[in-house]
């Protein structure tokens, strides 16, 4: 099984009409996703390679019967588009979008408490179940079914490690790029929790990096909870104090969320962690 | 982003959060009519990016005029922890009773804004807190509801038995919880948050710490940016949507991803070599970002070997491969380039960096990328 997304998902791509998120449609289109609509104030009743467009997402969600939603909109629009699709009834919104002000998040983050509606991201990769569907902006091609599930706070490094397991010939069952801000919708404990009650998922990839302590608060939860084998790695180990490194969330500050404080809670909770990305996937079969 | 204290200083006064008389000056001049104008005791600090000013002998007392002029010759110009100092604060010297400790953060754990007050402020403040958590008190506001009262009352009521006072402190906290909304900030601080022999409470200093990803709706603050402080190669980056960082090393880091690019400069390391930057070139590429990626890690005169590292996902490989091309046109890059693209529009990118029939040393994977790099830089 995967987890969050499989093939009965029905999808609508807000700010469908952008250059991403035409991009990223066409290939999730391709990749089988049901992408049954997109919204773009102002170009209801076009199509988009096949695509209808509406005006909003209350309009969408009835035409279609949608129940996610993922969120191309530039930065500054796009906890508008947030709500948006949290009002539409849509279980699951997906947020792209980098460079989303932290305020925004959090206001975000605060309203769904108690609703029933999951937000990934802000300023991530989004989820692919290989086979099944891909929704984000993951390449399709790196992952194939399979039984371990990746579960990262970066884009590009997860497809690093997502291609390392394809190639060992082990499969993903789903992988989920949470993001790197500060605030996100999402955490590793969510996605380790959901992974460890999955029958299909034998083994899990975790992806983090410097910055917060989610990763240490992971380990305890690990320790604690997870009955399955988790390997890790930790992205900024070299990256010094005081930097932001790229991502709002990447930054080294007062001693806080380094590298090797991460690597001490990982290890502490038995949770192996790797040199490189594609050891990852060596470790992983090791422990298969 | 950070600003300086006598910046933060004036955001507060225009919250009317009580600061000490005083304005910023540039020469010992400026620093000789600031204290004539204030008429008493003068406090000089230097305005540079970096804590513990006062330990390094950058904040002096001066009791006239003249001697502020003559502290502020030795201030400005000076060197703290490798900041030039180039302006100086110059405030009225309060008579401080005690120091307490408030600030406001983005809080990642809980999800709210966190407020902090301690009764130990002053400079040993980060002290105090890693030895002795229990005396910072704390209260998370919900950003849909906003500060409420009786969150600050239970921080300040053991503090203050004096009604003003405890109402001043009410007051002065909701307004620095305005400011951290309002102004999309990530820290904001008063430390020390003074006691005066007279009662009166005063914010002795100021200090705020903005979220760069609001600069955009805060042209009024992006204009405060200390264009001294910062590394003119990532303020060049960052118009272009990059994100760059300098560091000591010879290998050039060119990579699609935060995440991707800390673990390339990790790989750097680990097989032996010196990471030269952090380049992110993030996400929807066009050609342009790569060209000026390009010339930012060549600006740099100890680079040895530059290294791409691109997984395509939101960024195309094809316009990697074509801004690499078009950087090659315009600037002479002598030094080997190893190139790894892998994932969306792979195919096309190999395909016109093999066609160019330029001079390029390609890579399968990361690894292997990695490893080249660092032999290029050492040979």
């Amino acid at each position: 099984m995967s987890i969050l997304i499989d093939e009965k998902t029905k999808v609508i791509v807000q700010g469908i009409t952008g250059r991403d998120g035409s991009f990223h449609t066409k290939q999730m289109v391709e990749y089988g996703t049901q992408i049954v609509g997109g919204v773009t104030p102002g170009k209801g009743g076009q199509k988009m390679d096949n695509v209808p467009v509406f005006d909003n997402m209350m309009e969408a969600v009835s035409e279609t019967g949608a129940n996610a939603s993922v969120i191309y909109v530039p930065a500054p629009f796009a906890a508008d588009a947030m709500y948006e699709a949290i009002e539409s009834g849509v279980k699951l919104v997906i947020c792209i979008t980098e460079g989303v002000p932290v305020n925004d998040a959090l206001k975000v983050y605060n309203y769904i408490q108690g609703k029933d509606v999951r937000l990934i991201g802000p300023n991530c990769p989004g989820l692919l179940s290989p086979g099944k569907s891909k929704i984000g902006i993951m390449p399709g091609h790196i992952a194939k079914p399979g039984k371990v599930g990746v579960v990262s706070k970066s884009g590009t490094l997860t497809y690093e490690v997502v291609y390392a397991i394809t190639l060992k010939g082990l499969g993903q069952t789903t992988c989920i790029g949470i993001g790197g801000d500060p605030i996100i919708g999402t955490n590793f404990i969510d996605v380790l929790s959901m992974f460890n009650d999955d029958p299909e998922t034998k083994a899990i990839a975790m992806i983090g990096e410097i910055g917060g302590t989610d990763e240490e608060e992971a380990a305890q939860f690990i320790k604690e909870n997870i009955k399955k084998p988790v390997v890790a790695f930790i992205a900024g180990r070299t990256a010094p104090e005081g930097k932001r490194m790229g991502h709002a969330g990447a930054i080294i500050s007062g001693g806080m969320g380094t590298a090797e404080s991460k690597i001490e809670a990982l290890g502490g909770a038995g949770v192996p962690v790797c040199d490189t990305p594609a050891q990852v996937a060596d470790v992983i079969a090791e422990k298969l | 982003m950070k600003i300086h204290e006598h910046q933060a200083k004036e955001i507060f006064e225009q919250y009317n959060i009580p600061t000490p008389q005083g304005k910023v000056a540039y020469t010992p001049d400026e620093v000789y009519q600031i204290a004539k104008e204030i008429g008493k005791k003068v406090v000089v600090k230097a305005q540079v990016h970096v804590g513990g000013r006062g330990k390094a002998g950058g904040v002096k007392l001066a009791d006239t005029a003249d001697q502020a002029k003559e502290i502020a010759k030795q201030i400005l110009g000076m060197d703290i922890k490798g900041l030039t100092v180039k302006k100086v604060l110059v405030v009225e010297a309060v008579d401080i009773k005690k120091e307490l400790y408030v600030g406001l953060i983005m809080d990642r754990g809980p999800k709210k804004v966190t407020i902090m007050v301690s009764e130990a402020g002053g400079v040993d403040i980060e002290e105090v807190a890693a030895k002795t958590p229990e005396k910072i008190l704390k209260a998370q506001v919900d950003p849909l509801l906003g500060v409420k009262g009786f969150q600050v009352r239970r921080l300040f009521e053991n503090i203050f038995k004096e009604k003003d006072q405890l109402k001043t402190a009410l007051s002065v906290t909701e307004k620095l919880y305005q400011i951290f909304m309002d102004k999309d900030c990530s820290l904001v601080e008063i430390n020390p948050f003074a006691v005066l022999g007279d009662g009166r409470l005063i914010a002795a200093d100021a200090k705020i710490t903005f979220d760069e990803n609001a600069l955009g709706r805060h042209p009024d603050i992006e204009k405060l940016m200390d264009m001294d402080s910062v590394d003119p190669n990532e303020v060049i980056a960052n118009k272009y949507g990059l994100s760059f960082v300098q560091l000591d090393g010879n290998v050039g880091c060119i990579v699609n991803g935060a995440g991707l690019a800390m673990a390339t400069m990790d790989g750097v390391k680990l097989y032996n070599g010196e990471p030269a930057n952090f380049l992110d070139v993030g996400g929807s590429s066009n050609p342009q970002k790569v060209v000026k990626a390009l010339e930012i890690i060549m600006s740099n005169k100890n680079i040895k070997s530059i290294l791409f590292n691109i997984f395509g996902g939101i960024t195309r490989c094809d316009d990697i491969a074509n801004g690499i091309l078009e950087a090659l046109n315009k600037i002479n890059i002598p030094i080997p380039i190893i190139v790894r693209l892998t994932g969306t529009n792979e195919a096309a990118g190999r395909e016109i960096l093999k066609k160019s029939g330029k001079d390029l040393i390609p890579a399968e994977t990361m690894n292997e990328a990695v490893k080249l790099a660092v032999e290029q830089a050492k040979s």
